[in-house]
């Protein structure tokens, strides 16, 4: 039996348009409903924060145990980008803690399975 | 980030150099089971005789945050005073099925993870009152973790020293190199918590950077 996955993929212009709760949200209610969102900029790590917060909160001990985070670590932004307040955010993938699963992460490769 | 959190967190970092002369706050953070219980029990054992908590091999030990205020530590006739806060391991996920296989009821294997996921909040909630943090690892895991890279970042973020303990060294699979190759831009200090291992240099490195 096919077991289908499916995947959200969130451009850099939407995320940029995005609010921080609204960006959040929008995570958490898809990955509560069994889909892998894929963010094409990431999050800021004080986003990265929040989101762990509001995971913990959701968490209901049945249906939902949290999340699996997969992003490489944060490069730190030049002179310039840090005046205009400007982020070049890396890949970010999160899904289900039950469905997503790290198999090895480095510098600059994620090794991931995503169970049906 | 909006730029008046940006200006709010420029003018903390420029009051955390002068407030760091009188009262040193330091966080103790870490994913579950790397040992930062254990690190804190060490520092306290070493220069008060006492310890801050209970461990265990069940993850989530502690699920509050404990604090212990004004320890004094001597390092080359340098004295800092600390007050350190040993927070509740941070974790994306909490699944009580986990405690199960240790011999929890079902029952407490529940309350442990709500209890759980109620410390992460403190742990995270703490990062805005502290002065320095210690990072704990284990350095017998893969140190590329998302909660080493989500706090990594915020440490940064915030701007506040930081240390990581490469810690459990007296384990043979320990590998600390790997840890430093994975956060070049940090400080390393390999330990052990549990035997006293290598904790000269690291209350040395401790009274350098926060002191």
């Amino acid at each position: 039996m096919i077991m289908e996955v499916k995947l959200n993929l969130i451009s850099r212009e939407r995320l940029e348009k995005m609010g921080t709760m609204e960006k959040l949200r929008m995570i958490l209610d898809e990955v509560k409903s069994g889909k892998i969102v894929v963010l094409e900029s990431g999050l800021t790590p004080e986003e990265e924060a929040k989101l762990i917060e509001m995971t913990m909160l959701e968490i209901d001990h049945e249906n939902f145990v949290g999340i699996e985070v997969e992003s490489y670590p944060h490069k730190s932004s030049g002179f310039l980008s840090k005046l205009l307040g400007k982020r070049g955010g890396r890949l970010m993938v999160i899904g289900p803690a039950n469905r997503l699963k790290t198999i090895e992460k480095r510098e600059d490769i994620i090794e991931a399975l995503i169970r049906g | 980030m909006g730029l008046i959190l940006r200006i709010r967190r420029g003018f903390s970092s420029l009051f955390r150099i002068f407030k760091r002369k009188n009262k040193l706050r330091i966080g103790i953070y870490g994913p579950p089971n790397a040992g930062k219980t254990t690190l804190a029990n060490r520092i306290l054992l070493d220069w008060v005789g006492d310890v801050m908590g209970p461990v265990s091999e069940i993850p989530h030990e502690t699920r509050r945050a404990r604090l212990r205020e004004g320890v004094k530590i001597d390092v080359d006739g340098r004295t800092i005073t600390i007050d350190i806060v040993d927070t509740p391991g941070l974790a994306t996920k909490i699944d009580f099925h986990e405690f199960l296989r240790y011999g929890l009821s079902e029952e407490e294997a529940k309350r442990r993870a709500k209890e759980a996921t109620e410390g992460v909040i403190e742990a995270i909630k703490w990062l805005d009152d502290l002065d320095g943090v210690i990072l704990v690892m284990d350095s017998t895991e893969d140190p590329f973790t998302q909660v080493n890279i989500t706090m990594v970042g915020n440490i940064e973020a915030r701007k506040i020293p930081l240390i990581i303990a490469a810690n459990k060294i007296d384990l043979p699979n320990a590998s600390p190199a790997r840890i430093k190759s994975a956060f070049p831009q940090h400080t390393v200090i390999p330990i052990s918590a549990l035997k006293g291992l290598n904790m000269d240099t690291f209350y040395r490195v401790l009274a350098e950077k926060f002191g």
